[in-house]
């Protein structure tokens, strides 16, 4: 992993095209301004976590269900 | 060809209908080779399943079922890696968590499978966290809009 050390206002450059901005700090919060070019698709991790998570617990359905659909 | 599905016993398939799915669905990558097969004809429902591991399969239903208004752009990746000419090639549906009561049910809104059934890719997209596309949308609207 690349660690680098940055103020406010601050900012990187990944690639070309994506810039990454410090905007402010607050205590623990960051507020980063990400600048990227549409095709790039830009999401807090967790939501993939919650993602990956959500479809696994949708694997454990059991047949049970089935029955749940007949009875309607 | 014969695969053994989840819910619905042995099922001879025909190859040419199989899915591919490059990337897997998220947390799932190893898992590429999907069918869709009919669940039932009441309602919406229909299971998204492995053709190679009979305890992967996803209930999946058709978002619009759900949720009138839920639309989405693709984006210049997405239409490319799934070979995407036509509009009319494209279905999209949503993965079911299926709890005891379809009233305690959730459907995925945020990540839609899309699917070009022309070229036979697919692809679980993450749309925008957006209060518009939540993750467990309920799916107490079913009866109404199954019809």
């Amino acid at each position: 992993m690349l660690v680098l050390s940055r103020k406010k206002d601050e900012s990187i450059m990944v690639g070309d095209h994506i810039e990454i901005k410090i905007l402010a700090v607050e205590g623990e919060q960051i507020k980063l301004g990400i600048v990227a070019p549409k095709t790039v698709k830009v999401h807090r991790s967790e939501v993939f976590e919650a993602i990956q998570a959500q479809n696994k617990e949708a694997l454990s359905t059991s047949p049970i269900f089935l029955e749940q659909l007949k009875k309607k | 060809m014969k695969i053994a599905t989840k819910f619905l016993g042995e099922i001879e398939i025909v190859e040419k209908d199989i899915l591919t799915f490059e990337h897997g669905l998220l947390g799932l990558e190893e898992h590429k080779k999907f069918i869709l097969l009919p669940i039932s004809e009441e309602h919406p429902l229909v299971l998204l399943q492995s053709v190679e591991n009979g305890e992967i399969g996803f209930v999946v239903a058709y978002p619009f079922a759900f949720k009138k208004d839920y639309t989405f752009d693709l984006s210049e990746e997405d239409l490319e890696q799934l070979q995407i000419e036509n509009e009319e090639d494209v279905l999209t549906y949503a993965v079911v968590t299926m709890k005891e009561t379809l009233q305690d049910s959730t459907i995925n809104l945020l990540a839609p499978l899309v699917i070009n059934m022309e070229k036979k890719y697919g692809k679980q997209i993450v749309l925008q966290d957006s209060k518009a596309f939540p993750l467990r949308f309920p799916m107490q609207t079913l009866e109404g809009s199954a019809k």
